[in-house]
């Protein structure tokens, strides 16, 4: 590519097969995830007697619909949910796709699993039936999301057609205040940029507090792009991408790594590459954040109050503002800190890794939970490292639930469901209307901030809790 | 996949922005199959209410929009999840237009894939076309995808931009695996000089 070019500028050139002359391009795919919500997309390939072209570059793992009481499929008691989970392990080893089943140790959220195996890596394009892909491009990959037809597509031929998102660079300098964590950074970009703020881009997270992060803030942070409106998220590999996935079971050994290295390292954003949008926060002034109503857009400091339709700046506003508010049940003018909880969700492909688990952890240590609430792991292996941590026991004493992994409560698939009014201090990605079941209430926090929600019963501030030593 | 080409029909507008693919249709609906057809679960804890009787107030279930093959819509119309039942549950419901300012874009390109026609137009626009459908209910809007027009109950006429490649794939009802399978050979070609470089993979 001539001129200077961002990292997706570059991750896309060097995958584009051809170019139409009306721009739609045809892009080679790296690596392929698939879920337990793939089967009509198999099903797809079937009719038409299409074989999966690549299976070396496709991974699947059951977790929308898996149990987290228990992993023994005939612990799935509903029948359609078990048979999706069936049909998954039963289509990947007709395929002779690598499978991270049920009785494996690695089964996990897809988008938690693909960078702990250290399967996602900079520079690869990676797709996957699931719109938070977008996840995988904090490693510095191009990552998102597709529909069933284009998992289809990509099984049949490894490859899809595209037309080139635009550049936005998200810029957060500075240094973060203790308890403010990448949930509440991401849920106050959402709240500056809005739900639709990121339409037709592909965002890069840049600047020195992106740079100070670890790896899973990153994943954290590259997860809610989707939310944003973005088609992925991205950061670019350094020192600390490297680092993580050094020794991982997936990522490249001996003279291949040296290989890798140099080639990862080519791929930063040219330092006079051109952003068609760019946008900055100041890291010092993020607070830690809260959700209030059905749009992750509605994101507030936790020391702000319930908006006022009223004082909205135009009619559609205000329509939006007091649909929410009713599906809420929630009063104009509240305090925040006021809106009393009745469950805590602490999982999802957003916050289920260990430094996730921890950072509640951390909190819930010593104190008790006075609504219900529990923990999902986002793997098996998570889940492993959390309880060789003892982790698990401080949930445990907290009042907590311990549980296997998958999506859970973050979509319900699985049976995980809120109940219809009630409300939930959760850290997955969506509070949309009956996103959590049917008239569930959902508001969307830091793991922390979930943790300092169970034990007050109410949304709460995480900054006021001393934590021990 | 069946083409699209003219379609003049009534509408109906659906004011609220950021309509979440889990308004269109819910999670606990997602495991069914393809051919199970989804057209009766559209917007369905909207459409109905808890006992599954039709809700009154929701816009597709007054008689005069009953027979809408088109939607106008807020912002970000389409925006969550990637699952294709969104499209699936307005296509077999019958709708084949959806008329917004911004589409989410995964729902965007789900569209496509089956025949239903997403038109961006300025959001001024749209929400003039919304109260148009709200003085008149049950009038009509004619889109040809040929000329990228909409005509609306004005008769006002708008152009529209759509991507070159998604408007000959939609006008001819083709579908995308037959058309890159074609490109096999420079599939391969491409696959085996990458693995040539980049060996870790
Ligand atoms: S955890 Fe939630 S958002 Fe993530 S893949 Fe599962 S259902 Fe989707």
């Amino acid at each position: 590519m001539s001129g200077p070019s961002t990292l997706f500028d570059k991750i896309w050139s060097s995958h584009a097969i051809l170019v139409r002359p009306d721009g739609a391009t045809l892009l080679y795919v790296d690596r392929h995830f698939v879920h337990d919500g793939s089967g009509n997309a198999f099903r797809m390939l079937k009719e038409r007697g299409l074989a999966v072209r690549r299976p070396d570059r496709t991974f699947a793992t059951p977790d929308h619909y898996v149990s987290t009481l228990s992993h023994d499929l005939a612990s799935i008691n509903e029948p359609h949910r078990r048979g999706v989970v069936e049909e998954l392990e039963a289509n990947a080893k007709a395929a002779g796709l690598t499978l991270f089943g049920l009785s494996d140790r690695r089964q996990g959220i897809v988008h938690v699993i693909g960078p702990e195996q250290g399967l996602s890596q900079p520079g690869m394009i990676i797709v996957c039936g699931d719109s938070h892909t977008a996840t995988h491009g904090a490693l510095g990959a191009l990552a998102f999301g597709i529909g069933a037809s284009e998992v289809g597509h990509v099984l049949a031929t490894q490859t899809l057609w595209q037309r080139k998102p635009r550049n936005m660079r998200i810029v957060i300098d500075g240094t973060l205040a203790q308890g403010v964590h990448a949930k509440d950074v991401i849920l106050a970009i959402i709240a500056q940029i809005g739900a639709a703020g990121g339409v037709g881009h592909v965002i890069e997270y840049a600047g020195s507090a992106i740079r100070a992060m670890g790896i899973e803030a990153r994943l954290t942070i590259c997860n809610m792009s989707i939310e944003a409106g973005a088609r992925a998220g991205m950061v670019a590999p350094d020192d600390t991408t490297f680092a993580y996935l050094h020794g991982r079971p997936y990522a490249p050994k001996g003279a291949d790594w040296d290989a890798a290295l140099a080639h990862w390292a080519s791929l930063a954003s040219d330092a006079d590459a051109r952003f068609d949008r760019e946008v900055h926060l100041d890291a010092a002034e993020i607070a830690p954040m809260v959700t209030w109503g059905t749009s992750p857009e509605t994101a507030a400091p936790i020391t702000a109050r319930v908006p006022d339709p009223a004082s909205a700046g135009d009619a559609a506003r205000r329509d939006s503002i007091e649909r929410a508010l009713a599906y809420m049940d929630l009063r104009p003018g509240t305090p925040l800190t006021e809106i009393a909880i009745d469950r805590v969700f602490i999982g999802s492909c957003t916050n289920s890794r260990i430094e996730d688990l921890r950072a509640a952890a951390k909190v819930l240590d010593g104190r008790r939970a006075v609504v219900p609430a529990m923990a999902v792991p986002g793997s098996g292996l998570v889940k492993a490292q959390a309880e060789a941590e003892g982790l698990d026991a401080i949930f445990k004493r907290a009042g907590f639930e311990w549980r296997e992994s998958g999506c859970s409560m973050c979509v319900g698939m699985n049976g995980d469901l809120v109940a219809p009014g009630e409300r939930c201090a959760s850290t997955s990605n969506r509070n949309f209307v009956g996103r959590q079941g049917k008239g569930a209430r959902t508001h969307l926090m830091s793991p922390a901030m979930a943790a300092a929600a169970a034990v007050t019963g109410k949304l709460a501030d995480v900054r006021q809790f001393p934590m021990r030593p | 996949m069946q083409p699209f080409r003219r379609l003049d029909a009534s509408a109906a507008p659906i004011g609220m922005p950021n309509v979440d693919t889990d308004q269109i249709i819910p999670a606990r609906f997602l495991w069914r199959k393809r051919s199970d057809g989804f057209g009766h679960l559209l917007f369905h804890d909207l459409r109905f209410g808890d006992g599954g009787a039709p809700k009154p107030d929701f816009v597709l279930n007054r008689d005069v929009y009953r027979n809408a093959r088109i939607l106008v819509a807020g912002r970000n119309f389409g925006c969550g999840s990637s699952r294709e039942h969104a499209v699936w549950a307005l296509y077999d419901y019958g709708i084949r237009a959806v008329v917004a300012p911004s589409f989410g874009d995964i729902f965007f390109n789900n569209s496509f894939q089956n025949g239903l026609l997403p038109v961006a137009l300025p959001a001024e626009r749209v929400a003039a076309l919304r109260a148009l459908l709200e003085q008149s209910p049950g009038s009509s809007i004619a889109i040809d995808l040929e000329a990228q027009t909409l005509t609306g109950p004005d008769r006002a006429v708008d152009r529209f931009e759509i991507d070159p490649f998604r408007k000959e794939c939609l006008l001819a009802g083709a579908d995308d695996i037959s058309f890159t399978l074609g490109y096999r050979d420079r599939i391969a070609e491409f696959e085996n000089a990458c693995e040539a470089k980049v060996r870790w993979l």
